[in-house]
């Protein structure tokens, strides 16, 4: 493989792993508080339908976004009124949430299945762009990608370097300590669970309007769930969050690129790839239970009630 | 096995099971019923009777895998229903199920029809055969008819049709449009219909330009439109400007479009998709064996146990919206094989032809019989690359 090429590998992994990243960010914010949002690929599903229609209906992709985002955010809402007030089963109600979602997603993009969007200006940063290799590689990316770095280290600031974050980091450890000194736990969970619906439909937007621009049913094909894998495996850091991402993304382009390169071997192994991937480097983090444990919110999955 | 046997796989569980289940509360099995009056009339599902003065309508009926949408498979075969009743016009009456999931769901639904007074039942999809031999065995006073498989009974047959020639008259475009004489497919799962498809596309392109080359990338799915970006992504990066497909979606002609390469339609016309990038479509017409079916089924002569196979000869396959840049003598060349093909004069799979590996896969002057097409498992020359499985 010489040097354009593997400078065009590390591009389309950037871009294959940039929904993954904002999903699961928004998935460890959720699991951060003790929430475990199993619905995670039906809310992305709904916010890429949502996204794709707005996009298509008003041309721009920003709104296109912002109503990806939006559409998770009141799915996720949903889901919190149901697991932090009603204190409903949060597996049970994430696994509905994600048949809900692909059903409704379904119903409401049979209307728009092979519509298209605008098109859409080719991204490159001045000057950096312009680089030999470097500049295809890294700096003609569309801009949420630099913004999902951006988030995952940012999130890794706000979640280690602030009080805010701190409470955060509380309530998952224990809901009924955080609830004792007055910190209002419910509310921040709410909280959390919508700006982690918010970015999961970020994620899925950015599936259906920028990555593959069109409206497929079930077109998310289980990022969702691999989304609420890469946090255990990334051991709940935002940084390694992103990495796992990257990692996801660039197994998944690779297999292609082998493929196109004629490297022989078995095309059915090579789909595998991403998942062995996975398998292999949780296996490897699960040999080391202090990994697990020093990161793993203690009350991840669990309901609140609080005694007043 | 066709475009359908797949659509099994098409989603991940998940994804089938919520679609599934709340479409299942919000429309039902969607049942459309195209003529309720004259449905009801004959409610009692006896053997029909001549009648003299005038007789009642055929009762047909359509079960559908996926939603009839806008294009694609099953909205093909909606077509080619609507063509029945335009054509047929009072003489039948047709209803269609969509939606109905291949498997345990498909035969209740197939007796359903039956028992709702349908005497022609269409199935189209490969996982329809079990469960419609099953329903075909109780009634044989109903005629079946099953798309893309190949197991029939007294009153039961197959129907399929040639998709590889459209394969084929799209490689005679790609071959004279490209310029890095590198053509790439998207390959969805190593059946023959799809090997079929790729050394058609291979052997059209190479009757214009003995250099061309063919990269195939197989993405295991037959409807992913993601991954079937990144296989185009790779594909051009690897150094294809023509790209072809035989996974189901616009995703590949709108790769090609947004890396400025070109690309075809499948199945059906997608020249919308990609409008710089689109070169051609090769489209399926079910509308002339369905209308031939019906008329046999009106007139007595239909008969079991057979199978069909159609393409351009009979109007079944066709390449259409061959783009303007597409130079004269190209356009030409393509008509000339649509008439080589109608008349028999022209036969794709003649040989010599020999395999990707260097041995003679048809001697000189040997044409392929429907047997070895229908078997075929090894890429021909030109096509690069490991077939998945072979050994």
């Amino acid at each position: 493989m010489d040097l354009d090429a593997a400078a065009l590998l590390v591009a389309a992994t950037l871009n294959a792993g940039t929904a993954l990243a904002f999903a699961a960010l928004g998935l460890l914010i959720n699991e951060r508080v003790g929430i475990v949002n199993l619905g995670a690929e039906g809310l992305m599903l709904v916010a890429a339908i949502a996204g794709f229609a707005t996009a298509v209906h008003t041309g721009s992709h920003t709104l296109g976004f912002l109503a990806g985002a939006s559409a998770g955010a009141v799915l996720a809402a949903l889901f919190g009124a149901l697991v932090i007030w009603l204190n409903t089963n949060q597996y049970a109600t994430g696994l509905a949430l994600s048949l809900f979602g692909a059903g409704l997603s379904a119903f409401v993009g049979i209307a728009y299945t092979q519509r298209q969007l605008p098109a859409r200006p080719r991204f490159s940063l001045p000057w950096l762009g312009e680089l030999p290799v470097v500049g295809p590689a890294l700096f003609r990316q569309h801009p949420l990608v630099y913004a999902a770095i951006a988030l995952a280290l940012g999130l890794g600031w706000f979640l280690y370097r602030t009080r805010a974050g701190l409470v955060l980091r509380a309530i998952g450890e224990s809901p009924e300590s955080a609830h004792a000194l007055g910190v209002p736990v419910r509310r921040i969970r709410l909280l959390a669970v919508l700006a982690g619906g918010a970015l999961c439909g970020l994620g899925g937007a950015y599936v259906s309007v920028v990555y593959t621009p069109l409206w497929a049913e079930g077109m998310i094909a289980g990022k969702g769930w691999i989304a609420l894998a890469l946090t255990t495996f990334a051991t709940w850091r935002p940084a390694r969050v992103l990495l796992g991402a990257y990692l996801f993304g660039g197994v998944t382009m690779l297999q292609f690129q082998m493929q196109s390169q004629g490297i022989a071997l078995p095309s059915q192994l090579l789909s595998a790839m991403p998942y062995l991937a996975t398998i292999a480097v949780l296996a490897l983090i699960s040999r080391n239970p202090a990994w697990i444990r020093a990161n793993m919110p203690a009350s991840l999955g669990k309901a609140f009630h609080p005694r007043s | 096995m066709s475009i359908e046997s797949k659509r099994a796989g098409l989603h991940r569980l998940t994804a089938a099971f919520g679609a599934v289940l709340v479409a299942a509360m919000l429309i039902g099995c969607s049942k459309k019923d195209e003529a309720p009056a004259a449905a009801a009339a004959s409610a009692s599902g006896s053997v029909i009777v001549p009648a003299p003065a005038k007789p009642e309508p055929l009762q047909i009926a359509f079960a559908y895998v996926g939603p009839v949408g806008d294009a694609g498979w099953t909205f093909s075969h909606d077509q080619a229903r609507k063509a029945v009743e335009a054509e047929l016009g009072d003489r039948v009456v047709t209803r269609f199920v969509d939606k109905v999931p291949e498997g345990a769901d498909a035969e209740r639904v197939l007796r359903d029809l039956a028992g709702q007074g349908a005497m022609l039942v269409f199935g189209t999809t490969f996982g329809y055969m079990e469960p419609m031999l099953k329903v075909a065995a109780d009634l044989p006073g109903v005629k079946f008819e099953h798309a893309t498989g190949y197991k029939t009974a007294p009153n039961m047959r197959t129907y399929d049709s040639r998709t590889y020639e459209g394969a084929y008259m799209a490689g005679v475009v790609a071959g004279a449009m490209t310029k890095s004489n590198t053509l790439g497919v998207v390959a969805s799962i190593p059946i023959p219909e799809v090997i079929r498809n790729i050394d058609s596309f291979t052997l059209g392109a190479q009757s214009v330009n003995p250099k061309v080359r063919t990269k195939v990338v197989w993405v295991n799915e037959w409807f992913n439109p993601p991954k079937e970006t990144e296989a185009a992504q790779a594909l051009i990066d690897g150094g294809a400007d023509v790209l072809m497909q035989n996974t189901d979606s616009s995703a590949v002609l709108q790769t090609a479009e947004k890396n400025g390469k070109r690309g075809f339609g499948w199945d059906s016309d997608m020249s919308a998709y990609g409008p710089k990038a689109h070169l051609a479509s090769a489209v399926v017409n079910w509308a002339p064996y369905y209308i031939a079916t019906t008329r046999a089924v009106l007139d007595g002569s239909w008969t079991g146990g057979s199978g069909a196979w159609w393409g351009v000869k009979e109007g079944a396959i066709d390449l259409v919206a061959i783009a303007a840049d597409v130079p004269a003598e190209v356009q030409a060349k393509v008509d000339a094989v649509k008439v080589g093909l109608k008349d028999g004069s022209f036969v794709i799979w003649k040989g010599p032809i020999s395999a990707a590996n260097g041995k003679p896969l048809l001697a000189k002057d040997a044409a392929a019989d429907d047997r070895f097409l229908s078997g075929l498992n090894i890429y021909v020359k030109g096509v690069e690359g490991t077939l998945p499985g072979a050994k």
